[in-house]
Protein backbone atom coordinates (compact mmCIF):
# COMPACT_ATOMS: atom_id res chain seq x y z
CA UNK A 1 0.00 0.00 0.00
CA UNK A 2 2.29 2.87 1.38
CA UNK A 3 5.11 1.26 0.98
CA UNK A 4 5.83 1.78 -2.42
CA UNK A 5 5.63 5.47 -2.03
CA UNK A 6 8.92 5.86 0.05
CA UNK A 7 10.43 2.95 -1.89
CA UNK A 8 9.86 3.91 -5.13
CA UNK A 9 10.97 7.49 -4.46
CA UNK A 10 11.54 10.24 -7.03
CA UNK A 11 15.20 9.35 -8.11
CA UNK A 12 15.78 13.09 -8.42
CA UNK A 13 17.35 12.93 -12.00
CA UNK A 14 16.58 13.16 -15.83
CA UNK A 15 18.09 11.07 -18.61
CA UNK A 16 19.96 13.72 -19.58
CA UNK A 17 21.65 14.02 -16.10
CA UNK A 18 22.26 9.89 -15.91
CA UNK A 19 24.35 10.59 -19.51
CA UNK A 20 26.25 13.63 -18.51
CA UNK A 21 27.12 11.92 -15.56
CA UNK A 22 28.07 8.64 -17.69
CA UNK A 23 29.90 11.38 -19.93
CA UNK A 24 31.99 12.65 -16.76
CA UNK A 25 32.73 8.98 -15.87
CA UNK A 26 34.48 8.48 -19.23
CA UNK A 27 36.24 11.44 -19.15
CA UNK A 28 37.99 10.33 -15.96
CA UNK A 29 38.31 6.67 -17.33
CA UNK A 30 40.26 8.33 -20.26
CA UNK A 31 41.98 10.22 -17.84
CA UNK A 32 42.94 7.28 -15.93
CA UNK A 33 44.35 5.55 -18.77
CA UNK A 34 46.50 8.51 -19.61
CA UNK A 35 48.45 7.76 -16.67
CA UNK A 36 49.62 4.78 -18.24
CA UNK A 37 51.29 6.30 -21.22
CA UNK A 38 52.39 10.57 -19.32
CA UNK A 39 54.41 10.47 -17.02
CA UNK A 40 52.41 12.34 -13.61
CA UNK A 41 55.83 11.90 -11.46
CA UNK A 42 54.75 11.92 -7.95
CA UNK A 43 51.16 13.00 -8.95
CA UNK A 44 50.58 9.42 -10.12
CA UNK A 45 49.25 7.30 -7.09
CA UNK A 46 47.21 9.95 -5.22
CA UNK A 47 45.65 11.30 -8.82
CA UNK A 48 45.05 7.49 -9.44
CA UNK A 49 43.39 6.97 -6.35
CA UNK A 50 41.07 10.27 -6.19
CA UNK A 51 39.83 9.40 -9.91
CA UNK A 52 38.75 5.97 -9.00
CA UNK A 53 37.19 7.06 -5.34
CA UNK A 54 35.30 10.33 -7.44
CA UNK A 55 34.24 7.38 -10.08
CA UNK A 56 33.20 4.55 -7.13
CA UNK A 57 30.69 7.31 -5.39
CA UNK A 58 29.68 9.25 -8.24
CA UNK A 59 28.62 5.19 -9.50
CA UNK A 60 27.27 4.63 -6.32
CA UNK A 61 25.39 8.14 -5.53
CA UNK A 62 23.60 9.07 -8.82
CA UNK A 63 23.61 5.61 -10.73
CA UNK A 64 22.61 3.19 -7.34
CA UNK A 65 20.34 6.45 -6.12
CA UNK A 66 21.60 6.52 -2.96
CA UNK A 67 22.21 10.10 -2.97
CA UNK A 68 18.06 10.17 -2.87
CA UNK A 69 17.40 7.67 -1.54
CA UNK A 70 16.55 6.82 2.18
CA UNK A 71 19.61 7.52 4.53
CA UNK A 72 19.04 3.82 5.85
CA UNK A 73 19.90 2.21 2.77
CA UNK A 74 23.43 4.64 2.61
CA UNK A 75 24.13 3.40 6.17
CA UNK A 76 23.50 -0.62 5.52
CA UNK A 77 26.13 0.02 2.16
CA UNK A 78 28.96 2.26 4.13
CA UNK A 79 28.50 0.23 6.88
CA UNK A 80 29.85 -2.63 4.79
CA UNK A 81 32.35 -0.86 3.01
CA UNK A 82 33.27 0.92 6.03
CA UNK A 83 34.27 -2.76 7.88
CA UNK A 84 35.96 -3.80 4.64
CA UNK A 85 38.45 -1.10 4.47
CA UNK A 86 39.15 -0.83 7.85
CA UNK A 87 39.60 -5.05 8.05
CA UNK A 88 41.79 -5.36 4.91
CA UNK A 89 44.08 -1.99 5.81
CA UNK A 90 45.25 -3.48 8.93
CA UNK A 91 45.28 -6.53 7.70
CA UNK A 92 47.65 -5.64 5.09
CA UNK A 93 49.37 -3.43 8.05
CA UNK A 94 50.35 -6.18 9.88
CA UNK A 95 52.18 -7.78 6.80
CA UNK A 96 53.98 -4.43 6.37
CA UNK A 97 52.19 -3.76 2.86
CA UNK A 98 52.44 -0.06 3.65
CA UNK A 99 56.08 0.16 4.63
CA UNK A 100 57.15 -1.35 0.93
CA UNK B 1 -2.99 -2.35 -15.78
CA UNK B 2 -0.67 -4.78 -14.28
CA UNK B 3 1.62 -2.92 -12.39
CA UNK B 4 -1.17 -1.08 -10.46
CA UNK B 5 -2.53 -4.64 -9.91
CA UNK B 6 0.59 -6.05 -8.41
CA UNK B 7 0.93 -2.45 -6.23
CA UNK B 8 -1.88 -3.71 -4.01
CA UNK B 9 0.11 -6.88 -3.24
CA UNK B 10 2.84 -5.17 -1.60
CA UNK B 11 2.81 -5.26 2.51
CA UNK B 12 3.12 -2.66 4.74
CA UNK B 13 6.91 -2.98 6.79
CA UNK B 14 7.60 -1.52 10.00
CA UNK B 15 9.80 0.83 8.47
CA UNK B 16 7.92 1.96 5.58
CA UNK B 17 10.67 0.83 3.24
CA UNK B 18 10.77 -2.38 1.04
CA UNK B 19 12.08 -5.20 3.17
CA UNK B 20 13.41 -6.40 -0.25
CA UNK B 21 15.36 -3.27 -0.81
CA UNK B 22 16.75 -3.72 2.62
CA UNK B 23 18.49 -6.82 2.03
CA UNK B 24 19.87 -5.91 -1.40
CA UNK B 25 21.40 -3.14 0.05
CA UNK B 26 22.77 -5.32 2.88
CA UNK B 27 23.70 -7.96 0.80
CA UNK B 28 25.65 -5.62 -1.33
CA UNK B 29 27.33 -3.92 2.30
CA UNK B 30 28.67 -7.58 2.66
CA UNK B 31 29.55 -7.78 -0.81
CA UNK B 32 32.07 -5.68 -0.22
CA UNK B 33 33.51 -7.86 2.64
CA UNK B 34 34.31 -10.71 0.07
CA UNK B 35 35.91 -8.48 -2.49
CA UNK B 36 37.74 -6.62 -0.04
CA UNK B 37 39.26 -9.91 1.05
CA UNK B 38 40.04 -11.11 -2.90
CA UNK B 39 41.68 -7.60 -3.82
CA UNK B 40 43.53 -7.23 -0.63
CA UNK B 41 44.92 -10.82 -1.09
CA UNK B 42 46.05 -9.81 -4.64
CA UNK B 43 47.71 -6.83 -3.13
CA UNK B 44 50.00 -8.99 -1.04
CA UNK B 45 50.75 -11.34 -3.44
CA UNK B 46 51.02 -9.17 -6.97
CA UNK B 47 55.06 -9.10 -6.89
CA UNK B 48 55.43 -12.61 -5.78
CA UNK B 49 56.29 -14.24 -8.87
CA UNK B 50 58.77 -17.36 -8.61
CA UNK B 51 57.59 -18.79 -11.56
CA UNK B 52 56.18 -17.64 -15.01
CA UNK B 53 55.58 -14.11 -16.30
CA UNK B 54 55.09 -10.88 -13.93
CA UNK B 55 51.86 -8.39 -13.94
CA UNK B 56 53.54 -5.74 -16.47
CA UNK B 57 55.03 -8.85 -19.03
CA UNK B 58 51.07 -9.83 -19.53
CA UNK B 59 48.65 -6.81 -19.06
CA UNK B 60 47.46 -5.56 -21.90
CA UNK B 61 46.02 -2.34 -20.77
CA UNK B 62 44.77 -0.26 -24.11
CA UNK B 63 42.64 -3.45 -24.50
CA UNK B 64 41.89 -3.90 -20.40
CA UNK B 65 40.69 0.10 -20.78
CA UNK B 66 37.97 -1.01 -23.67
CA UNK B 67 36.46 -3.48 -21.69
CA UNK B 68 36.36 -1.26 -18.37
CA UNK B 69 34.30 0.97 -20.62
CA UNK B 70 32.07 -1.38 -22.20
CA UNK B 71 31.26 -2.20 -18.53
CA UNK B 72 31.25 1.68 -17.36
CA UNK B 73 28.81 2.08 -20.17
CA UNK B 74 26.62 -0.68 -19.05
CA UNK B 75 25.75 1.03 -15.63
CA UNK B 76 24.04 4.14 -17.85
CA UNK B 77 22.03 1.91 -19.84
CA UNK B 78 21.05 -0.02 -16.43
CA UNK B 79 20.28 3.47 -15.14
CA UNK B 80 18.02 3.89 -18.18
CA UNK B 81 16.03 0.54 -17.99
CA UNK B 82 15.36 1.22 -14.46
CA UNK B 83 13.69 4.76 -15.51
CA UNK B 84 11.90 3.09 -18.31
CA UNK B 85 10.47 0.56 -15.52
CA UNK B 86 9.08 3.32 -13.19
CA UNK B 87 7.66 5.12 -16.31
CA UNK B 88 6.09 1.88 -16.59
CA UNK B 89 7.36 1.74 -20.36
CA UNK B 90 7.92 -1.93 -20.80
CA UNK B 91 9.02 -1.56 -24.47
CA UNK B 92 12.21 0.37 -23.20
CA UNK B 93 12.62 -1.30 -19.82
CA UNK B 94 13.20 -4.19 -22.33
CA UNK B 95 15.35 -2.74 -24.64
CA UNK B 96 18.11 -1.42 -21.77
CA UNK B 97 18.15 -4.07 -20.26
CA UNK B 98 19.16 -6.81 -23.00
CA UNK B 99 21.69 -3.83 -23.83
CA UNK B 100 23.25 -3.95 -20.55
CA UNK B 101 23.20 -7.66 -20.69
CA UNK B 102 25.39 -7.35 -24.47
CA UNK B 103 27.51 -4.63 -22.93
CA UNK B 104 28.23 -7.42 -19.80
CA UNK B 105 28.37 -9.91 -22.01
CA UNK B 106 31.45 -8.17 -24.23
CA UNK B 107 32.76 -7.05 -20.67
CA UNK B 108 32.93 -11.10 -20.24
CA UNK B 109 33.99 -12.03 -23.41
CA UNK B 110 36.97 -9.66 -23.22
CA UNK B 111 37.73 -11.55 -19.96
CA UNK B 112 37.81 -14.78 -21.72
CA UNK B 113 39.89 -13.39 -23.96
CA UNK B 114 42.15 -12.24 -21.44
CA UNK B 115 42.62 -15.41 -19.35
CA UNK B 116 43.19 -17.15 -22.95
CA UNK B 117 45.91 -14.99 -23.92
CA UNK B 118 47.53 -15.34 -20.24
CA UNK B 119 47.12 -18.67 -19.86
CA UNK B 120 49.47 -19.12 -23.73
CA UNK B 121 52.05 -16.79 -21.97
CA UNK B 122 52.76 -18.97 -19.33
CA UNK B 123 50.23 -17.43 -16.59
CA UNK B 124 48.50 -20.56 -14.75
CA UNK B 125 46.73 -20.45 -12.17
CA UNK B 126 49.16 -22.22 -9.84
CA UNK B 127 52.11 -20.97 -11.54
CA UNK B 128 52.98 -18.18 -9.07
CA UNK B 129 50.67 -16.33 -6.12
CA UNK B 130 50.80 -13.50 -8.47
CA UNK B 131 48.55 -16.02 -11.12
CA UNK B 132 46.44 -17.19 -8.19
CA UNK B 133 45.15 -14.30 -6.73
CA UNK B 134 45.12 -12.41 -10.28
CA UNK B 135 42.83 -15.11 -11.49
CA UNK B 136 40.94 -15.54 -8.19
CA UNK B 137 39.84 -11.71 -8.23
CA UNK B 138 39.02 -11.10 -11.55
CA UNK B 139 37.32 -14.70 -11.81
CA UNK B 140 35.45 -13.99 -8.95
CA UNK B 141 34.19 -10.98 -10.73
CA UNK B 142 33.26 -12.12 -14.13
CA UNK B 143 31.41 -14.99 -12.36
CA UNK B 144 29.12 -11.90 -10.79
CA UNK B 145 28.98 -10.18 -14.23
CA UNK B 146 27.78 -13.58 -15.87
CA UNK B 147 25.04 -14.13 -12.75
CA UNK B 148 23.95 -10.41 -13.52
CA UNK B 149 23.79 -11.24 -17.17
CA UNK B 150 21.72 -14.53 -16.42
CA UNK B 151 19.15 -12.56 -14.36
CA UNK B 152 19.04 -9.44 -16.98
CA UNK B 153 17.87 -12.06 -19.71
CA UNK B 154 15.73 -13.89 -17.16
CA UNK B 155 13.73 -10.62 -16.22
CA UNK B 156 13.36 -9.76 -20.41
CA UNK B 157 12.00 -12.94 -20.87
CA UNK B 158 9.63 -12.59 -17.94
CA UNK B 159 8.61 -9.26 -18.26
CA UNK B 160 7.98 -9.88 -22.10
CA UNK B 161 4.99 -12.76 -20.95
CA UNK B 162 3.78 -9.89 -17.57
CA UNK B 163 5.08 -12.46 -15.67
CA UNK B 164 7.02 -10.50 -13.51
CA UNK B 165 6.18 -11.57 -9.43
CA UNK B 166 5.75 -7.97 -7.11
CA UNK B 167 6.19 -5.14 -8.39
CA UNK B 168 7.96 -4.84 -11.70
CA UNK B 169 10.15 -1.69 -10.99
CA UNK B 170 11.32 -2.70 -8.13
CA UNK B 171 12.62 -6.25 -9.20
CA UNK B 172 14.09 -3.91 -12.43
CA UNK B 173 15.75 -1.56 -9.95
CA UNK B 174 17.12 -4.47 -7.58
CA UNK B 175 18.63 -6.46 -10.44
CA UNK B 176 19.83 -2.50 -11.54
CA UNK B 177 21.77 -2.52 -7.65
CA UNK B 178 23.45 -5.55 -8.06
CA UNK B 179 24.64 -4.49 -11.76
CA UNK B 180 26.15 -1.07 -10.68
CA UNK B 181 27.59 -3.15 -7.80
CA UNK B 182 29.60 -5.46 -10.05
CA UNK B 183 30.70 -2.05 -12.01
CA UNK B 184 32.21 -0.52 -8.64
CA UNK B 185 33.93 -3.35 -8.02
CA UNK B 186 35.25 -2.91 -11.52
CA UNK B 187 36.21 0.77 -10.80
CA UNK B 188 38.80 -0.30 -8.25
CA UNK B 189 39.87 -3.44 -9.87
CA UNK B 190 40.74 -1.72 -13.03
CA UNK B 191 43.27 0.86 -11.08
CA UNK B 192 44.64 -1.01 -8.19
CA UNK B 193 45.34 -4.16 -10.30
CA UNK B 194 45.60 -2.87 -13.97
CA UNK B 195 46.59 0.68 -13.58
CA UNK B 196 49.08 0.55 -10.28
CA UNK B 197 51.90 -0.73 -11.26
CA UNK B 198 54.39 -3.66 -8.96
Amino acid sequence: MTTSTPTHAEHGMSTRGYVNIAVILAAITALEVSTYYVDFGPLFLPALLIMMVVKFFMVVSYFMHLKFDNKIFSWLFYAGLFLAVSVYVAALATFHFFLR
Amino acid sequence: MAETAVAHDTHATSTGLSNVKLGMWLFLGSECLLFGGLISTYMLYRGRVANGPTPEQVYDIPFTSVSSFVLLMSSLTMVLAVTAAHKKDDRNTNLWLTVTALLGATFVGGQVYEFTAFYNEGLGFTTSLFGSSFYTLTGFHGVHVTVGIIMLLALVAINKRSRVPGSKSETVEMIGLYWHFVDIVWIIIFTLVYLIPV
